[in-house]
């Protein structure tokens, strides 16, 4: 009861950083991504709930880094490293990026989801940042915890049950 | 109106948000008022029965805090989405508590006891779901149309049963490129409050940020300033 107490909540188009004993919860993952970036040996995690995979989408002046896959994952890992996370030691597991409602006449918008796991998967990827397990897809909504601990990731679904990867 | 689409396109809609003034958030109250008074008709007529709506909040929430207001992230909630086209866009959602939703279709088709525990879920159930959200934002748009002469009409109905954070947010999409904030027109759905089948439900209605401007400037309240 006293591990259930203490979980980190991250809401949408957010993100934070966990130690171990402590778990990181992500709620309702639809076509957003939820990505955790964590640190085996130092029992630490990053958890982004991204929102929209390219900055460059952003009409805004001043953004939230947390909302854009780039940028999310660049500050997660400058914000893990600082929390004493070793770069190299880094791993990623990621889950979302579904397609919840089904329009015929979809406009490129309504694609969100596998261009938020694209997104993702390209960062990453140029941050050389092995991604260990991912559930990404289908048309389900998601509920993600991470658990540095173990470094095990839970995954919630309404129609389909848990499972951990 | 295409004209003056781009010409308001040239416009940075980036800080939309902050030109809003609480006029403006009366004036989309008095309209969601208007157009739920439509809403309510169409749907005692089809339940038989008296049915009220009000618009009782227009509110400039964060996506966290809309989120909370339509049951939390996880809730598992029917919602029935359509987009707004013409000459302003945006989304509207219809969420109902799976209980409330259950009641609905009972009511709708004449079955008893229908759950969502058993799967599949029927085909009519699903339909009859579709088609209030369709006919209760049918009337919502038509009132908001009259109102601003504006041609507005809403795409076919797409509805998913599942966490509420998972399907709203594919509403907030266009949103949250120019903003992390959005304007919420709030409708409560139900019957007398007395009434112990008490049908509890949110209607959202959200404008792309462009189209904003375009509704309030042909209600003769431009954002300008």
């Amino acid at each position: 009861m006293v591990e259930l107490s203490n979980i980190i909540k991250v809401g949408i188009a957010d993100m934070n950083i966990v130690h171990s004993p402590a778990l990181i919860r992500t709620s309702g993952l639809g076509s957003c991504v939820g990505v955790v970036v964590y640190d085996q040996s130092k029992e630490i995690a990053g958890m982004a709930h991204v929102m929209l995979p390219d900055s460059s989408l952003s009409k805004m002046g001043q953004i939230n880094h947390a909302k854009y896959a780039d940028t999310a994952i660049k500050e997660l890992v400058e914000r893990i490293v600082q929390d004493g996370a070793s770069i190299r030691k880094l791993k990623a597991k990621i889950a979302g990026g579904s397609q919840m409602f089904q329009f015929s006449s979809g406009t490129d918008l309504m694609r969100i989801g596998p261009r938020n796991v694209e997104a993702v998967k390209k960062e990453l990827m140029a941050l050389r940042i092995p991604i260990m397990a991912e559930d990404v897809g289908g048309n389900s909504g998601r509920t993600i915890e991470f658990n540095p601990k173990t470094s095990l990731l839970n995954i919630r679904t309404v129609n389909k049950g848990t499972k951990e990867v | 109106m295409k004209y003056m689409t781009q010409l308001l396109k040239k416009h940075k809609a980036m800080s939309y948000i902050d030109k809003i003034t609480s006029v403006h958030l009366d004036i989309l109250k008095e309209i969601g008022n208007i157009g739920a008074g439509h809403a309510a008709t169409s749907l005692s007529t089809i339940l038989g029965r008296k049915m009220n709506m009000n618009v009782p909040h227009v509110r400039i929430l964060s996506f966290n805090e809309m989120i909370e207001l339509a049951g939390g992230p996880e809730t598992v909630v029917a919602s029935v989405f359509l987009r707004i086209e013409g000459d302003a866009q945006g989304n509207m959602f219809f969420i109902l508590p799976l209980e409330q939703a259950a009641r609905f279709i009972e009511q709708m088709t004449g079955t008893e006891a229908f759950s969502f525990d058993h799967l599949p879920i029927p085909e009519l159930a699903l339909s009859a779901l579709s088609e209030l959200g369709n006919i209760l934002s049918g009337s919502y748009l038509s009132s908001l149309s009259d109102f601003t002469k504006l041609s507005l009409y809403p795409s076919v109905p797409a509805l998913c049963i599942d966490m509420v954070g998972a399907t709203v947010s594919a509403g907030l999409i266009e949103l949250s490129q120019v903003s992390d904030f959005v304007i919420v027109v709030e409708t409560a759905i139900g019957e007398d409050v007395e009434s112990s089948t008490f049908i509890n439900g949110h209607f959202f209605f959200l404008l792309d940020p462009e189209s904003y401007e375009i509704v309030f400037h042909s209600l003769g309240v431009p954002l300008h300033g």
